[in-house]
């Protein structure tokens, strides 16, 4: 993975002297013109030296994307986004460079420092000139870990490859799930990121196999380079384990306004994924400005009996955020869970949550969402628990607990339950609660500063959700947490 | 020098006056307990020394060890070592007692530029306080004070004060709520915990009846916002027998 990364990267940087695409122009670039058009499409696929089937692919999801609209169903409020005024795609330089960290804003660096994030690793993460080069050497220097890793995978027979290079090696599996679980037309912002995704992830784990590693914990500084449009897709074979890693809790700026991933998951007979996100994309200044809008469609296929899918979410950044990662459950005795804390402040909004489609007879599913606003922001959970009519004895727990810090922010809870099957058992329970000045002063008397004392009580709000997380990302997470909120309370 | 020297206090909450000119002086090795009849302003006296928001001073002054208390934060005087037994010990959901107070005394411990204590030293110091309290250690691995019964939670603030181990404890009303048995267990923790030389303790109560296991050098009677009255340990024995209406008629 590293690998193929690196040598993409480093394709790049060498293409950027020599490379020369002229359908537009005869300057030397590296980018596609502004506008989404089918060249648009037919220069990525080109660039990342697809065969005829993915062009095809991407060709037939652009035309549904035409005939589509923006939805506008969400508790957000949207400005129009032109998608004639935006890149396509880019080489990752395309971000502002700095001479040094002094230029950065810094807000940002002064979260960096309390994240305790290397002074190479900020460079690589404000864009620092320079610093990819770094960045790849510094993978370049832990070769020796990276080829380690490679080596384990590659015994256990896992393959974790950039989706590029696993439509190219792999064209037998992609071709089998790509689109499966979250189809061309599903909504616009899919249909969208079908015809012009430019990066992403592509997971095999073969039959009984249990993923030696967590995935992608390694490859941070990678991670951090994340395109707009991501494409991400993990198949766990019968009886097989993995639990995946994305995201990155530093704080991400990014030219690209529209993030508008899909994450694809598989599980079959037995297996088991967990997919563990940290989200800190920029927020946008304390008016909004700037922020990035984060439109996701994640969704898992729990086809096999007795599979089993976790989402676990920190979501603390964007302007916008827009998703739901969602359990498709036809497996008999499968089961869905998704542990979800959002936090917005200032004039962030979110509306996210999930849905669980029982389809399986015996399936269970799992839902604890813990949404924490501040500021003048807005966060809405919406949800739906749906139960088809010959899915027998389904249960759902559902439990939404909000907390509201301040008085000019809002919480929502949007639940919607569809039953159509009289076996189900249901429960929805739900709070709304503000962080008390009790507990402010008495975490203040035994000694901590305001802030700290915030952070405390917000991370004990959100412990159910953050003991799913693994180790390292949890601890990173609770930070994130504390920082996200400063300056929300007194 | 007097440890807590109080003159001329006055402080309001709501835009109510409530202490009217308090003056107190508690010296090191000393413990002072405050009597009073309810709304006297006892437990405004501990919020407005601890610097409880929404606790305004509008006149007076209190200096401990010689600074200006009442110009510092709440945390920097938990951290310069004042403590507060709380009469409602505070439920905080999903955070363990040994995460809070390990995280609220290393707090404290930076902001005196001491070391921090490593997981092993907390650990083995919260299990001393626990057992000298007779408070389960199981229980603070459970979220602070959730699911505590009153006199659990009253042992759990001797526990904490244990682990903090403070120069000046300002306790509220620590013997609400407790049975005979949990009373004792309390007062020979405070004696423990506090009876030092360079230690003071404010002893925030209604009753004579934990005076008769924390003997105090002072006691006051607070009413009306002000001391009304101090004299020995005697004096609680009064008013026990004569309540605190019958001398203010």
């Amino acid at each position: 993975m590293s690998d193929g990364r690196n040598a993409e990267a480093l394709g790049v940087v060498a293409d950027q002297s020599s490379y020369k695409w002229g359908f537009s122009s005869d300057i030397e670039q590296d980018f596609a013109p502004k506008g989404l058009n089918e060249d648009t499409v037919r220069f990525i696929s080109k660039k990342k030296n697809e065969p005829a089937w993915m062009l095809d692919w991407r060709l037939k999801a652009y035309a549904r994307w035409l005939k589509m609209e923006s939805p506008d169903w969400a508790k957000l409020d949207l400005t129009p986004i032109d998608y004639q005024d935006a890149y396509y795609y880019a080489a990752p330089k395309a971000r502002p460079t700095l001479k040094s960290l002094d230029e950065l804003d810094p807000e940002i660096l002064r979260t960096y420092e309390k994240l305790g994030i290397p002074i190479e690793e900020q460079k690589v993460l404000a864009g620092v000139e320079g610093a990819r080069k770094v960045a790849v050497d510094a993978v370049f220097d832990s070769v020796s870990v990276a080829t380690t890793f490679r080596e384990e995978l590659k015994a256990a027979g896992v393959i974790f490859l950039s989706i590029s290079e696993a439509v190219r090696e792999h064209p037998e599996l992609v071709r089998k799930w790509l689109g499966k679980v979250v189809p061309q037309a599903d909504n616009y912002f899919a249909a969208l990121n079908s015809a012009v995704f430019s990066d992403g992830t592509f997971v095999y784990i073969p039959e009984g196999v249990r993923c030696p590693m967590e995935l992608s914990t390694y490859f941070r500084i990678n991670a951090a380079n994340t395109g707009q449009f991501e494409r991400t897709l993990i198949i766990a074979d019968k009886g097989s384990y993995v639990s995946y890693l994305e995201g990155c809790t530093a704080p991400q700026r990014d030219e690209n306004q529209l993030h508008a991933a899909v994450v694809e998951l598989i599980a079959l007979d037995d297996a088991e994924i967990k997919y563990s996100t940290v989200q800190n994309w920029y927020p946008g200044d304390a008016e909004g400005k700037g922020g990035i809008y984060n439109f996701v469609t994640k969704r898992a296929l729990c086809q096999g009996a007795r599979s089993k899918v976790s989402w676990t979410q920190v979501e603390t950044g964007s302007a916008i955020t827009w998703k739901y990662p969602s359990c498709v459950l036809s497996g008999e005795e499968s089961v869905g869970e998704f542990y979800s804390v959002a936090v917005t402040n200032n004039r962030q909004q979110a509306d996210t949550g999930t849905k669980m489609i029982h389809l399986g007879r015996n399936s269970r599913s799992t839902i604890v969402s813990k949404g924490i606003s501040a500021g003048r922001s807005n966060n809405t959970y919406r949800g739906l628990v749906r139960v088809g009519p010959t899915a027998e004895d389904v249960r759902n727990h559902t439990q939404c607990d909000s907390l509201l810090l301040g008085s000019d922010c809002g919480a929502h809870t949007v639940p919607y339950i569809e039953v159509r099957n009289p076996s189900a058992q249901i429960e929805h329970e739900a709070t709304t609660s503000k962080i008390s000045e009790d507990q402010l002063f008495y975490a203040m008397q035994r000694g901590l500063a305001q802030e700290d004392a915030v952070a405390l009580i917000v991370n004990g709000f959100c412990r159910e959700v953050l003991q799913q997380l693994p180790m390292e990302f949890a601890v990173e997470a609770q930070k994130l947490l504390g920082i996200s909120l400063e300056g929300s309370v007194g | 020098m007097a440890l807590l020297e109080i003159t001329d206090l006055h402080a309001e909450t709501a835009g109510k006056p409530i202490l009217k000119g308090l003056s107190l002086s508690v010296n090191a090795g000393e413990i002072h307990a405050i009597m009073g009849p309810n709304g006297a302003g006892k437990s405004t006296l501990g919020y407005v020394l601890a610097g409880r928001p929404g606790y305004e001073v509008t006149g007076g002054s209190a200096s401990y060890d010689g600074v200006d208390l009442l110009a510092m934060a709440p945390h920097e005087r938990a951290a310069a070592g004042l403590f507060l037994g709380f009469q409602y010990p505070v439920e905080i959901p999903g955070v363990s007692s040994v995460q809070f107070l390990r995280t609220a005394l290393n707090a404290q411990r930076r902001a005196r530029g001491q070391d921090e204590l490593s997981a092993g030293e907390f650990l083995r110091i919260a299990r001393d306080q626990a057992a000298a309290l007779g408070l389960d250690f199981e229980m603070l691995k459970r979220p602070v004070n959730v699911g505590f019964s009153g006199g659990e939670k009253k042992r759990n603030e001797m526990v904490q004060m244990g682990i903090i181990d403070p120069r000046l404890a300002i306790l509220d009303e620590t013997d609400s709520g407790l049975d005979i048995d949990a009373l004792r267990t309390v007062g020979d923790g405070i004696n423990r915990i506090m009876r030092a030389p360079n230690k003071a303790v404010v002893l925030i109560t209604h009753y004579q009846r934990l005076l008769d296991y924390v003997r105090p050098d002072f006691v006051h009677v607070l009413a009306g916002g002000r001391i009304d009255r101090s004299g020995g340990p005697e004096l609680a024995h009064e008013l026990e027998r004569e309540g605190y209406g019958a001398r203010a008629a």
